[in-house]
């Protein structure tokens, strides 16, 4: 059974800080289907359109019929294993600091053979469950699990690379003032993290939820305004070096689209949050983070992003929130890539409208800051790269999938 | 001081220059430092905001500029110490000569009376400037003379980097302000430049509570008056004899402007 | 569908194999692959008493050549073949470029057949040809752990150990008795004993693999000539008849794990166009990159049943003066793996013990030699299988 890891000490000054390797980057380009569909927290497998054989390692073509008409889809999960290894040696600069790891063959239901990551609680010969999961270069691999939950499953340490567990880490959360952001500071604390440092733009204006949040124990509050560069440089000069976990609530939403909206001024601070104030996180925590990325149990792990579902395709009635979105999101496209130097996961939880003062004539589904933040954690523990949460979102996320262009037409009529 | 009034130009200049250089006179800043932190006025949030102070380097003697330093600063025309002009109200909207493009030069240097209501203002957050309290202090002081500025000082300005500056709860802003009879006595019957203030605005902080709304951004700009607001220092001016420097940024168009505030006040006797 | 025509084989009437020429090797070197391939090649001129030109057939086994190919290697060396190939094979080169020069000289196509292979060996030069060894390897193997060849070989080792009751003194038995041969054989890397405790006690690599369950990688090249018996004979050197060979990619595609290689399908084949039985041949070169497949190919060529490796071990022993003599140069486990040239390695051995001019301890009255090759694994198994019967021929 694995051992529950345990809060790490203090780190020693003394101890040069482990530089953080990639595993094996390299990729075909048909393998890089499984790494979105892992991206979403799915186990997809490629299928044969002709013949439905399922075929493993990817493919262009299919080794039953030949046919080049395959697809990507969600795969039976179940497996045997039937061998396994400990690798205790290897040229492999980022394997070579994690040995032993251990590895499996499991024969899968559905036919192929696959080689993976074992879990620690695994019996061989035995039953499995396999999971895709984005490694820290941000390939998916694919790793077998217990088919049933064992006790401190997540604690594995094979596991733990795989995901951004907050156990144990250090977690900022940049807007308290929300209640998405209260939200998800109060489930960080439930999910075990060591402390959450907390921003508070303008903290001379009183908030509702001040009081509750302040009473948690492993909270810490602090005065942080993401449109002010200096606000933002002078807490990463204060906890850039122990954000293990940084995650973005803010969001600043005004009705209106651009003919109809109040004008540049709003626009402008919709930007200055929601963009720019994303940007300014980046540059003044990313490269601390980026240089964090193998710092032991409480490496730096993820950056976080709760943006609107309406990146993908705009909604008029909130046409410049939209437009904020998909700037933002373009703008973790480009994190994704940047932070990836440490692996250093960055992580788009998208949701759709929540209940809240502005969107009150916004008809329902909505969602309601504590399914946010049960999304974040679940993000964070599952090393999801792109969720969205409410059916709002996952309706919106299902239609960009099929055809962007009929979407926006949906959205647009 | 009729004396003074024979000397000309040359001779009151250089008496000038003189008492700031020897001595006589002090010239003291009213100005607060322009920072992001820097609060700025609360309005109901569907409504345009005013933007704080903000600054972004754009180079410090490195690769973005290797041998200077500089920055980009945006902000409202009413973040920090700043000076409102008559056009920034509605009910200046169709005076002449009512943006800060445009200013009579001679309204912005001028003698200043300060008033001091330090006591009641700690005493009563809300304390208003009354009519009857400009009749008592002028039984005590002497009256007011037109053409000049009219400090309200409250000290609020030394509660910055506090909740209380702002002093928000959930029925609005509390701090003190004139009544509407105060501002209409200093405008209509002491034909003051302009008011100024330590607190956010000119305006009490329940002022969208009286009659008219506003009533000092309501009368004075009605009236082509101005504001001066988030001042600093005013326990360091006497209560005449001073002598106020406000001169805004010259923005085309612009309906008020951060600015340096100062004030030449006679130094206090050598003994 | 028609029904197609059965297209039996003919056997090789006239396939001679001469001058086995082994390069020593070295564990790293700064030469170049091109350097390594020129020097088997000049010595196999010399010894063959021919011109460079004369080699008139080249076949060119190496991972380490890019961006150059057996093309390019012409123009390098100077030669003007005109018939050449490219083997990618890895251990299964050996034996594949012999059965293809084997029909271009019984064709007339070419003369004589210059076979090399070799690779060299440079620091982190192994870690950088794993990295790009295959799509699959990269996509599906690699990300696991990086353990290389280790990593899959611990997995069928395992599965095989789980399977048919193998126990690590077994696969000790085949390493050990390796390295006696290896310490008869003046080129062997490894120089020193090793004893059954040795091999117990060496430090785990990837679980059940430890150790000497490895391969050395190294720097060399191996190489021999194909050519007719006649021109052999003219030449006066000693050689081989070749007798039979067999080839088979990607065998057993739904073994969920390797437990056999493709020999298991053509190893009747194998005898009956050498018209021997597994009792007739007087020494075996397995390919031996890890003792598992060693044990494998001892029930896949014949010598016993699936699952009757582990016994067979306990009842033989692999010297050279042994019941069964096996990989008598000490094999890639005690002479090192000079990259594809670990593919030449058992069958040039083999040449040199039929024709009686073996540098290790030559095998008494050795006349029949069969030698295997496995490669490529391209991701989780060995696609490539060989093997060829050798006779030498009385001088």
């Amino acid at each position: 059974m694995t051992d529950p890891i345990v809060r790490p000490p203090k780190k020693d000054p003394q101890k040069v800080t482990r530089p953080p390797e990639l595993p094996p980057l390299q990729r075909s380009r048909a393998a890089l289907a499984m790494s979105a569909a892992a991206s979403r927290g799915a186990f997809e497998l490629q299928c044969c359109k002709a013949c439905g054989a399922w075929m493993y390692p990817a493919r262009d073509a299919c080794p039953e019929c030949l046919s080049v008409d395959l697809a990507w889809k969600p795969a039976p999960d179940g497996g045997e294993v039937i061998a396994e290894t400990t690798i205790r040696t290897t040229v492999d600069l980022y394997f070579r600091q994690r040995t032993p790891w251990r590895v499996a063959m499991v024969k899968l239901d559905c036919g192929p053979s696959v080689v993976c990551h074992l879990h620690g609680d695994v019996e061989v010969p035995g039953r499995v469950r396999m999971t895709a999961q984005l490694d820290k270069g941000g390939n998916a691999v694919i790793m077998a699990l217990p088919a049933k939950r064992t006790p401190n499953m997540a604690d594995d340490p094979e596991l733990r690379e795989l995901t951004a567990s907050p156990k144990h880490r250090r977690v900022l959360v940049t807007d308290g003032r929300s209640a998405v952001g209260q939200a998800v500071v109060e489930a960080l604390v439930n999910a075990g993290a060591a402390l959450v440092f907390v921003g508070i733009a303008e903290p001379w204006k009183p908030y509702p939820g001040e009081d509750r949040l302040k009473a948690h124990e492993n909270v810490q509050t602090f005065a942080f305004d993401l449109t002010d560069t200096t606000s933002v440089q002078d807490l990463a000069g204060e906890i850039g070096g122990k954000t293990d976990i940084l995650i973005n609530t803010a969001d600043h939403v005004r009705p209106g689209g651009i003919l109809s909206a109040p004008g540049m001024i709003t626009a402008k601070d919709s930007f200055d949050v929601n963009v720019f104030g994303l940007q300014r996180l980046a540059q003044a925590f990313g490269p601390g983070m980026v240089g964090r990325g193998a710092d032991g149990t409480n490496s730096a792990a993820a950056f976080l992003d709760v943006l609107p579902v309406y990146a993908l395709a705009n909604t008029p009635d909130f046409g410049i929130h939209s437009a904020t979105a998909a700037a933002r999101l373009s703008m973790l496209q480009c994190l994704r890539s940047e932070m990836r130097a440490g692996g250093v996961r960055v992580m788009s939880v998208f949701t759709g409208p929540i209940e809240d003062d502005w969107r009150q004539p916004v008809p329902p589904p909505k969602v309601a800051p504590g399914q946010i933040a049960k999304a974040v954690i679940a993000a964070l523990e599952g090393g999801i790269e792109d969720s969205f949460v409410g059916d709002v979102a996952k309706d919106v996320a299902t239609r960009f999938r099929q055809d962007a262009k009929v979407l926006e037409r949906e959205l647009g009529a | 001081m009729k004396e003074t009034t024979t000397m000309n130009g040359d001779a009151l200049l250089s008496a000038l220059a003189s008492g700031i250089r020897g001595g006589g006179v002090r010239v003291v800043d009213l100005t607060h430092t322009l920072a992001p932190d820097f609060p700025v006025m609360v309005l109901p949030p569907e409504f345009g905001q005013c933007q704080p102070f903000r600054m972004e380097e754009v180079s410090r003697y490195d690769a973005r500029g290797p041998g200077w330093y500089w920055n980009t600063i945006t902000m409202s025309e009413h973040a920090g110490t700043h000076f409102d002009a008559p056009a920034h109200w509605i009910s200046g909207r169709n005076l002449p000569a009512g943006t800060v493009d445009d200013l009579p030069l001679d309204r912005l240097v001028a003698p200043v009376v300060v008033l001091d209501y330090s006591a009641e203002s700690a005493a009563d957050e809300d304390f208003l400037l009354t009519r009857a309290h400009l009749e008592a202090w002028e039984e005590k002081n002497g009256a007011i003379e037109a053409g000049s500025w009219v400090l309200f000082r409250t000290d609020w300005s030394k509660h910055l980097g506090s909740d209380k500056y702002l002093n928000l709860r959930a029925d609005g802003a509390h701090s003190p302000g004139p009544a509407a009879d105060a501002i209409e006595f200093l405008v209509k019957e002491r034909d003051i430049i302009g008011f100024g203030t330590e607190t956010i605005g000119t305006d009490a902080g329940q002022g969208s509570h009286l009659e008219p709304p506003y009533p000092a951004h309501f009368i004075l700009h009605g009236n082509g008056r101005y504001g001066l607001q988030c001042l600093a220092g005013l326990d360091q001016l006497p209560a005449r004899g001073a002598i106020l420097f406000a001169a805004p940024l010259k923005i085309r168009h612009g309906s008020g402007s951060p600015l340096r505030v100062l004030a030449l006040v006679p130094a206090p006797d050598v003994v | 569908m028609t029904r197609i025509r059965p297209n039996p084989r003919r056997p090789y009437e006239n396939v001679a194999v001469a001058v086995p020429v082994s390069i020593p090797y070295v564990r790293y070197s700064v030469e170049s692959a091109h350097w390594w391939i020129a020097r088997a090649l000049s010595e196999l001129t010399k010894r063959a008493g021919i011109r460079p030109a004369d080699i008139d057939g080249l076949s060119v086994s190496s991972f380490t050549l890019s961006p150059d190919t057996a093309v390019g290697l012409t123009q390098h060396l100077g030669l003007s073949p005109r018939w050449l190939d490219n083997i990618p094979m890895g251990g299964a080169s050996g034996v594949v470029a012999l059965r293809r020069a084997a029909r271009a000289v019984e064709a007339g196509d070419a003369t004589i057949v210059a076979c090399v292979g070799g690779d060299a060996n440079q620091v982190d030069s192994f870690r950088k040809l794993l990295s790009s060894f295959s799509r699959f390897a990269q996509d599906a193997s690699y990300p696991y752990g990086y353990g290389g060849p280790n990593g899959s070989f611990a997995l069928l080792t395992d599965h095989y150990m789980r399977s048919f009751g193998a126990r690590r003194e077994d696969f000790g038995r085949i390493c050990v008795d390796q390295r006696t041969n290896a310490l008869g054989y003046p080129h062997a890397i490894m120089k020193k004993p090793l004893t059954m405790e040795d091999y117990l006690g060496a430090r785990a690599i990837a679980d059940p693999i430890h150790l000497f369950d490895c391969v050395m990688p190294c720097a060399g090249s191996e190489a021999f000539l194909v050519t007719t018996l006649d021109i052999a004979k003219d030449l006066g050197l000693p050689h081989a008849r070749l007798a039979s060979t067999i080839e088979r990619h990607n065998a057993f595609v739904d073994d969920p794990i390797q437990m056999r290689g493709g020999w298991a399908v053509d190893v009747d084949e194998l005898y009956a166009m050498a018209g021997m039985k597994p009792d007739d041949i007087d020494l075996v070169e397995t390919y031996d990159d890890y003792p598992v497949i060693v044990m494998m190919q001892f029930e896949d060529l014949g010598f016993c049943k699936k699952g009757e490796g582990p016994d067979f071990v306990r009842s033989h022993s692999f010297t050279n003066d042994g019941n069964f003599p096996q990989n008598t140069s000490g094999g890639q486990l005690s002479a090192g793996q000079a990259g594809a040239g670990g593919g030449y390695l058992g069958l040039v051995e083999a040449l040199r013990q039929v024709t009686h001019t073996a540098l290790s301890k030559q095998v008494p009255d050795a006349r029949t030699a069969l030698v295997s090759g496995f490669g490529m694994i391209n991701y989780d198994r060995g696609l490539c299988s060989g093997a060829a019967i050798l006779e030498g021929v009385a001088p």
